[in-house]
């Protein structure tokens, strides 16, 4: 109880005076995560309205996979795009292993299947009722996609947020790619790792609420965001 | 570059939540997602390239956590502009990297690996450049009476006692120099598995933390312990055998195996340690008035 | 503008589940009428008209256009309005986007707008109006695509006696612009008030296909007789 309440003072303590490493550590994080989303929100958004849209032989059996895939072991993640970027590997002439991009990468793919799944659930109830109106309106399947994936953003910012929660959370993958060098590849979950590994459980506690503090402000701002829009736009 | 693809990014993400798309399938959507997808890339790209001169130095974790590249290598920077971004692993996995082509220069304390690495055309220029040592950490009540200097007779005590004893399993050089000693004492500890001899497979760090939590003993590097903060009721046993001397070895990926690895800029980082400045910028570190690492290059 | 009219259907049968929704329905549509299909609850009116758009594939029959490509001059009213998350012209311009339409987009989406007495409200979210507002709105939308049938599925059944009457009044506006009015309705007194031609439907059959005026003054089946009378069929 003594070092929980030590290291509640902590996370106050160093997030009170802006302390330039928590800084330069949590910004980092939210880079990394937030391109990891991007990347993969680009492509999971599109498959998951393909998906939910689509109709072929085994499609319950991708959904199932997809679905399964939501609880990717993140080391195992991380190993694939380790052997992948390694030079050894075949992406090995782009020099990604140990930077910030490559963490971004291995993040995208953890995420993938969680803002895929969710999409397709999300884009899949709307087409119940968007179905017949836009078949009337002679849009094609892709254009279904484009109207509901635009009409469902304010559903599925909660997937993509989903999404951003696992990535910024994972120490797994960006630990094994990124190396967790000083200055270049540590984010508050290496961090985190490293003070443990240091001993310093109270540092490490802080950190830790102070990544929870982070990731629940930026909830609740989605969140505000979202009700106003929502209000609006109906 | 990474300026450029971020005010390509503000602009999009902006654009993307104040204005509904214009068109059903028209060119502003499409174009969104591929600018999107661009931006991402830009991105790492840019990330990946805003530091040029840059070596990568495979090394472990008793280096980096103990504090002393904190100290050591901002005073290599100073001189000579290069940024040394260490990745620390155990040695064995440090090795493994450096084989991939994924680092430039390895910093490591495992003499037998290092040598087969050499031998084996992975590393050239291998160079001996400090030392520090192990002790035998463990409850300050000492169950197994296993204190004092002579490191064979204590491992045999614990083994004796059946004393709870943690070890790295992890091939690292901590826990490969473990071993041998095991084997010095004429004991298979693995004859202990399950009881009283517990493999973590894990860093030096986890280690001790569950050797506190079991009021265990382990097998330390003296830096690690040093810079080590959830002690618990640990403390010291077993210390100043001459057969505890950890030594450090530095060298080069061999550039012949790897094409990429940047030969010039890691020998420069090799003899600068190697060096009188940086021999004196090891022995400089302290902690808490305690030096940790002993430089020895070409002694 | 070659006309897609006359409809020619034979012998039209859709079974689902086992369970023959519409069984055996012949009919011919003639370009300018206004015609409502009338019938109790569960006699088949709803799908009868999607088998007519195309929404559903007959199971059975023949149905026939006169022109080819006739799904492209045709438009669509649900009973339940069913609009995209942004404001109420860039609802019209999606469907014009959607068709294909070049040139004045715009303006055709705000005169749409301006017919149907909703011009002020153009850069309102669509899903905040009223329920009668976004059944005018969704008859914009399909007089902004000048089809030359519209149908209409119960186009009032969850609107007031106001909204109701609003409603009515565009569909004969429509129809005195060119368009073929084809809607279902369980309302006698709607059918009275529009209906220039009557299809009588109960149990998935067609029992009468007549001009409105007899239909009302000598229904020819003592179903359509009870029917008209109020009394309840089933």
């Amino acid at each position: 109880m003594q070092d929980i309440l030590q290291s509640l003072g902590l996370a106050f303590n160093l997030m009170w005076r802006l302390d330039p490493n928590l800084v330069a550590i949590a910004t980092l994080s939210l880079k990394v995560s937030g391109g990891a989303v991007l990347l993969a929100a680009v492509l999971a958004l599109p498959f998951g309205a393909w998906l939910a849209l689509a109709r072929f032989p085994g499609r319950d059996a991708v959904i199932a996979v997809l679905n399964g895939m939501m609880g990717l072991p993140p080391v195992v993640v991380g190993l694939l795009v380790y052997l992948l970027l390694s030079r050894a590997g075949p992406l090995g002439p782009l020099g990604l292993l140990f930077t910030p991009a490559a963490m971004s990468i291995a993040q995208a793919i953890l995420i993938f299947p969680i803002i895929a799944a969710l999409a397709r659930q999300v884009i899949e109830d709307a087409w119940d009722e968007y179905r017949e109106q836009l078949l009337s309106l002679n849009a094609t399947r892709w254009q279904c996609a484009e109207a509901l994936l635009w009409d469902m953003r304010f559903s599925l910012s909660t997937s993509v947020l989903a999404g951003f929660g696992r990535a910024v959370a994972e120490v797994g993958a960006v630990m094994i790619v990124g190396g967790n060098i000083d200055g270049v590849t540590r984010v508050m979950t290496t961090a985190i790792a490293l003070e443990t590994s240091k001993g310093d459980l109270p540092l490490a506690l802080a950190l830790g609420l102070v990544l929870i503090f982070l990731v629940v402000c930026i909830n609740f701002a989605a969140q505000a965001v979202k009700s106003y829009a929502r209000r609006r736009h109906g | 570059m990474v300026k450029a693809a971020q005010r390509i990014l503000r602009v999009n993400v902006f654009g993307m939540f104040t204005r509904p798309f214009r068109t059903a399938f028209g060119t502003r959507a499409k174009s969104t997602g591929l600018c999107l997808v661009a931006t991402a890339l830009l991105l790492a790209a840019g990330v990946a390239n805003s530091q040029e001169k840059f070596i990568i130095v495979a090394s472990t974790t008793s280096t980096q956590d103990s504090g002393l590249f904190g100290h050591i290598l901002p005073l290599f920077k100073a001189k000579t502009g290069i940024e040394v971004r260490v990745v620390a692993q155990g040695t064995g996995q440090a090795l493994a990297t450096a084989k991939k082509g994924d680092a430039d220069v390895v910093f490591v304390h495992d003499k037998v690996a290092e040598a087969k690495f050499v031998e084996e055309g992975f590393g050239v220029d291998r160079r001996e450049v400090m030392y520090n040592d192990f002790v035998i950490v463990g409850p300050k009540s000492d169950p197994a009476k296993s204190a004092g200097k002579d490191v064979i007779v204590a491992l045999r005590k614990i083994a004796e006692a059946k004393a709870p004893f943690t070890s790295r399993g992890d091939k690292s050089g901590t826990h490969a120099a473990e071993l041998r000693y095991w084997t010095q004492a004429a004991i298979d500890p693995q004859t202990g598995k399950g009881t009283w001899y517990r493999e973590t497979g894990s860093g030096m760090g986890p280690t001790l933390n569950t050797a506190s939590a079991m009021n265990a003993y382990a097998f330390t590097d003296r830096g690690t312990w040093l810079s080590f903060k959830n002690r618990g009721e640990l403390a010291i046993l077993v210390e100043g055998d001459a057969r505890l001397i950890n030594q450090y070895g530095i060298m080069l990926v061999n550039p012949a195996r790897h094409a990429h690895v940047k030969k010039a800029l890691g020998r420069q980082f090799i003899e600068w340690v190697a060096s009188a400045e940086g021999q004196a910028a090891i022995a400089s570190y302290k902690v808490n008035g305690e030096q940790l690492f002993f430089p020895n290059y070409g002694r | 503008m070659t006309s897609i009219l006359p409809l020619s259907v034979r012998d039209l049968g859709f079974t689902i589940a086992g369970h023959e929704v519409i069984q055996g329905v012949s009919l011919d549509l003639a370009a300018g009428s206004r015609t409502v299909v009338l019938g109790p609850n569960g006699a088949g009116k709803s799908v009868l008209l999607r088998l007519l758009h195309g929404l559903l594939q007959p199971t059975g029959g023949t149905l026939r256009w006169a022109a080819a490509d006739a799904r492209r001059h045709q438009a669509m009213v649900f009973q339940r309005p069913v609009m995209l998350r942004r404001s109420a012209l860039a609802n019209i311009r999606f469907a014009l986007d959607v068709a294909g339409a070049k040139g004045e987009t715009d303006a055709r989406a705000r005169l749409a707008l301006d017919r149907v007495g909703l011009g002020p409200l153009a850069e309102r979210p669509a899903r905040v109006l009223s329920g009668g507002e976004q059944q005018r709105l969704a008859l914009a939308r399909a007089w902004a695509l000048q089809p030359q049938v519209l149908f209409l599925d119960e186009p009032t059944a969850s609107l007031d006696p106001a909204a109701t009457r609003a409603v009515e009044d565009v569909i004969v506006a429509m129809h005195q612009a060119g368009a073929t009015i084809v809607m279902t309705t369980h309302d006698i007194g709607q059918a009275r008030r529009l209906a220039t031609d009557l299809l009588f439907l109960h149990q998935g059959r067609l029992i009468e296909a007549t001009p409105a005026e007899a239909f009302f003054a000598q229904p020819r089946s003592a179903e359509a007789a009870a029917f008209i009378r109020g009394e309840l069929l089933w």
